[in-house]
């Protein structure tokens, strides 16, 4: 049982999964990208990104370009090391098969 | 969850990070025929600069006369082009049967990063040439692409960086044994693209 204790609950789901890969790796995405990359519909999508926002692993960032309202995504600090913890698990669950 | 599951989870994600943040859609294909453009180039130039005049003793010593320095320069901006054209149009249907477009964000950002170390170069090497100081025009225009090729290859695939590397090594040496310049060029943009397109080719275009 020791093994599945890094596994983190609130990425256990393709979508979370995918933003958070997303976010790792570009300093921040907006919404229309990761729709795009992910192939999810909108409110799913703003389901996720909501729970993530909840438990601080992602932060919102609201602004305008020109006119239009934009906003954009990027990892906390937080959210990374958390990441980083559940892939770790996750390879350690392989390798131990 | 059983293992499948995890590690079909680990596969999606890196499929995920390289997908958005690389541009995965460069042609390998292209790499060899820009090599094989610039052999014939450097083939043309040499008969230009080696056979049509009565040749040194060395490679050192070069009478130019404006004619073949002109000629020469059309070679070269032929070989660039074509290059260019070709490299757009491959990995333009690369991306086209993968489903994925060929300007985004990830190609924008690979054209940036390759462009900073390069323009610098380009004009380093075009102040030179208008001081007239050509002797190290062939070993820095390899080094700086090679530059450029290392600097590029964060946001596409991974081969690049060796070529860049291996660039870096062919314009060092070709600082060292000056004179050789022609061979040098030959040998880095013809030779190694060919090898290092050949490898990505058969790496990532098959698939």
């Amino acid at each position: 049982m020791s093994l599945l204790t890094n596994i983190n609950k609130a990425f256990d789901h393709r979508i979370r999964l995918g933003i958070m890969s997303i976010l790792m790796v570009n300093d921040y995405a907006d919404f229309n990208m990761l729709k795009e990359l992910l192939g999810a519909t909108d409110g799913n999508l703003a389901s996720h990104i909501k729970a993530l926002e909840k438990s601080e692993f992602i932060a919102v960032e609201k602004q305008f370009i020109g006119r239009k309202p934009n906003t954009r995504y990027s990892t906390t600090k937080l959210g990374k090391q958390a990441f980083k913890k559940h892939i770790d698990a996750l390879e350690q669950l392989i390798k131990n098969q | 969850m059983d293992s499948k599951d995890y590690l079909k989870d680990i596969t999606e994600i890196k499929e995920l990070m390289n997908k958005s943040s690389r541009f995965m859609s460069l042609s390998g294909l292209s790499g060899i025929l820009a090599g094989i453009y610039a052999l014939i180039g450097a083939y043309l130039a040499y008969n230009i600069i080696y056979v049509t005049q009565t040749p040194s003793d060395d490679y050192k010593t070069l009478v130019l006369y404006e004619l073949e320095m002109l000629q020469l320069f059309v070679i070269a901006f032929i070989v660039v082009v074509l290059s260019i054209i070709t490299a757009i149009i491959l990995s333009w249907k690369k991306a086209k049967k993968h489903n994925e477009k060929l300007w985004d964000k990830t190609s924008k950002r690979l054209l940036i990063n390759f462009l900073i170390p390069l323009a610098t170069g380009g004009f380093i090497i075009l102040f030179m040439i208008e001081k007239e100081v050509y002797l190290y025009v062939a070993p820095l225009t390899l080094v700086f692409y090679g530059l450029a090729l290392v600097n590029a290859s964060k946001y596409t695939l991974g081969y690049i960086r060796y070529l860049g590397i291996t660039m870096i090594v062919i314009g060092l040496s070709s600082a060292w044994f000056l004179g050789y310049g022609l061979l040098f060029w030959a040998l880095g943009f013809g030779v190694c693209h060919i090898v290092y397109g050949a490898l990505m080719h058969f790496k990532y275009d098959r698939s």
